[in-house]
């Protein structure tokens, strides 16, 4: 998160990191290196804890010693402040790495009599940073010099000496100051300190206050101009050092499942591109968080890791509903592959929210992150600072190779929502979820307006939520129209008696063709019995023919014998060839 | 004279510089015109014991203590207004 300062590095201003989570980065590296950095902003804006964490993290992690000259809080409530951020000062300071003076003031106890200077301040800084070797020095807040003594001229020609003195010591230094009307601070500490001007502000917009950071002026260093977003809580400072410059991030060819199979087939049967931003919008009760979810389950599946923001439901909440659907998200919990991250909207500003959402995606380093609902977000900001948040997430989440699924409540006219028309341009993928009502029933369908890069289905389904998670129907397209529900069960139930019918009516028909085919074969069978017995007869009469010749001739000879010997009957009555005597 | 009298005074210069040298000329005369045997003037260089400044809240140099008697005042300056002087002192003009 950190870059190390350019020490060596001729050519570039030397600087020294801070250790806080987006500042180096905006500043290209740290404040510059041995020389004061002016940390301006209102009462309650950080500038204490801001100067604390410099010098913490320049003991713990760059081995730099460190001064806190405080003016305002006493060292046991300086150290009981940054307690809470585990900021362990006192052991510190008993290492010698640390060293904390409070200068006290006190007006009404002090008479002026005459010149003076400020050489004990010197003295006393001097001493503390001698006696540490510190590299490191905070002053907070010097002007309390300007309440705690008359003579401003002096005090004016003191701070000048006192800047160039701790130039001249090559100690890198923050000094704050309070915020004034018109200025940057109360008695224009700006003039004298030239170098780095930080202006920390704390801005109230609708009840939700906003932390921001932004760089003035870095003499001799490029650096980011834009306001920053920042958070301070448990974990110290995060700056958001997301702008939207960069477009420049790599476009990824590795796909990422929805979590429904259905949805995958619509997308060229492979999901999401990796990296991509996929926006889920619908009106209430579409099954958005349910889609979300499944992408959740499907990313942890395939053991990667996943955030999932929730803005409207606790995470316990989200667990149950999600099970009875079949999804078990608790166990990716447990297995630490799934971080929720629950924040109602109304916390704090958006700004806020996408710092902590860029603190919480660099520490879990995950592969997608969910957002629902995206919408509840936007309440938070006039439309402008949406789009400009929206853009700066979705960039900083690409530049990171995040896959993102967001979902919106669409309100009223659903896919017309103006917050819509501006978000949906910086998405990858936008699914619609429509619940239309049609015959006293509301159904849900699923239309995948827009998915760059790929063939996508251009169908809509019908989108059923059952307890094995999310399936997608064809819709009924017919001459009856676009059906969907129960109409459409009522129709393909209607269509499928009429194909019943249509079967039946075949089946009688090829039913009759056999029964005429088999009456014709019969009737061939009988012809060809009747042409049988037509030649059995005519054969017949044939040998009935030649029988009768045979016996004619036999009944010839018969005659003749018995006309010759008038009876002989034991004759052979054949032979009448043998009687040529006659 | 008796103890509660006793002006116990502390004087704090960083080294040789003209402001210190007034200061101590001054305090010296202011005393002895008003506070005549009655007073004890400690002189403590910051620049040859630094930890003494961060000991005894010093700022602005030079700064004069009134450690006794009771209570502390602090007054600071070269200590030419002898009149601011006499009043931070809380001394009556005699």
């Amino acid at each position: 998160m950190t870059t190390k300062a350019h020490a060596g590095d001729l050519l570039t201003l030397g600087k020294s990191a801070t250790g806080i989570r987006g500042l180096d980065e905006v500043t290209q590296g740290g404040l510059p290196q041995g020389r004061p950095t002016l940390l301006c902003g209102s009462a309650g804006c950080g500038k204490t804890l801001f100067g604390m964490t410099f010098l913490y993290n320049g003991v713990v992690e760059y081995d730099e010693p460190g001064v806190f000259l405080a003016f305002e809080e006493r060292p046991e409530d300086l150290i009981k402040n940054v307690g809470s951020l585990n900021y362990d000062i006192e052991r510190l300071i008993e290492e010698k790495k640390i060293a904390i003076d409070h200068v006290e003031l006190e007006r009404t106890k002090i008479a002026e009599s005459g010149e003076y200077d400020l050489e004990g301040l010197f003295i006393r800084l001097g001493f503390a940073i001698d006696s540490i070797g510190a590299k490191r020095v905070v002053v907070d807040t010097i002007e309390t010099l300007f309440s705690g003594l008359e003579n401003e001229q002096v005090l004016r020609s003191e701070l000048r000496r006192l800047f160039e003195w701790l130039k001249a010591k090559g100690v890198t230094a923050i000094i704050t100051g309070e915020r004034g009307e018109g200025t940057l601070t109360r008695y224009g500490l700006e003039e004298y300190v030239a170098d780095c001007v930080i202006l920390l502000d704390n801005r109230v917009d609708d009840q939700l206050s906003t932390r921001r950071l932004r760089i003035v002026k870095y003499r001799g260093s490029a650096h980011g101009t834009n306001e920053y977003p920042f958070i301070i809580d448990e974990q110290g400072i995060t700056v958001m050092p997301i702008t939207s410059s960069g477009l420049a991030h790599d476009a990824s060819t590795e796909r990422l499942p929805s979590g429904v199979p259905d949805l995958d087939q619509m997308l060229e049967g492979k999901g999401y591109y990796k990296g991509s931003s996929i926006l889920v919008s619908g009106m209430a009760g579409c099954g958005k968080s349910t889609l979300a979810a499944h992408f959740a389950d499907a990313t942890c599946a395939a053991g990667h890791r996943c955030i999932y923001f929730a803005m409207e439901e606790s995470p316990a909440q989200i667990v149950r509903n999600m099970r009875s659907i079949g999804i078990d998200l608790q166990k990716w919990v447990d297995k630490k592959l799934l971080r929720f991250s629950a924040r109602r909207p109304s916390l704090y500003g958006l700004e806020t929210h996408l710092a902590t959402m860029y603190r919480d995606v660099s520490d879990f380093d995950p592969a997608a992150v969910v957002i629902d609902p995206l919408s509840a977000l936007l309440s938070g900001g006039a439309a402008g600072d949406v789009h400009s948040m929206v853009l700066r997430l979705v960039d900083f989440l690409k530049a990171n190779g995040i896959t993102a699924l967001f979902t919106n409540l669409g309100v009223g006219a659903g896919e017309n929502a103006a917050t819509e028309v501006q978000i949906s341009s910086l998405m990858d993928v936008w699914l619609l979820l429509y619940n239309r009502e049609s015959n006293g029933e509301h159904n849900r369908q699923l239309y995948l307006l827009k998915s760059r890069g790929m063939a996508h289905s251009n169908q809509v389904r019908e989108f059923i939520l059952s307890s094995d998670g999310i399936k997608l129907r064809p819709a009924y397209v017919g001459p009856e129209g676009v059906l969907t529900g129960s109409a459409r069960l009522a129709q393909e139930a209607k269509d499928e008696a009429s194909v019943l019918v249509r079967q039946q009516e075949m089946e009688r028909r090829s039913r009759e063709l056999e029964r005429k085919r088999r009456e014709i074969a019969a009737q061939i069978e009988i012809l060809k019995a009747q042409l049988a017995s037509e030649d059995a007869e005519a054969d017949l009469l044939d040998r009935e023919g030649v029988a009768r010749e045979d016996q004619l001739g036999v009944d010839r000879v018969a005659m003749g014998v018995n006309r010759q010997t008038g009876g002989k009957s034991d004759m052979p009555a054949p032979k009448p060839a043998n009687k040529p005597k006659t | 004279m008796t103890e509660g009298d006793g002006y116990n005074l502390r004087l704090y210069v960083a080294g040789q510089t003209p402001k210190s040298i007034a200061a101590i000329a001054n305090l010296t005369k202011i005393c002895e015109q008003h506070l005549p045997g009655r007073y004890t003037i400690e002189i403590i260089d910051l620049m040859k014991d630094p930890a003494l400044a961060v000991r005894h809240q010093i700022v602005a140099i030079p700064t004069l203590i009134r450690q006794l008697p009771e209570p502390l005042k602090r007054i600071i300056g070269d200590l030419s207004n002898v009149e601011k002087v006499l009043i931070g002192l809380d001394i009556r003009p005699t």
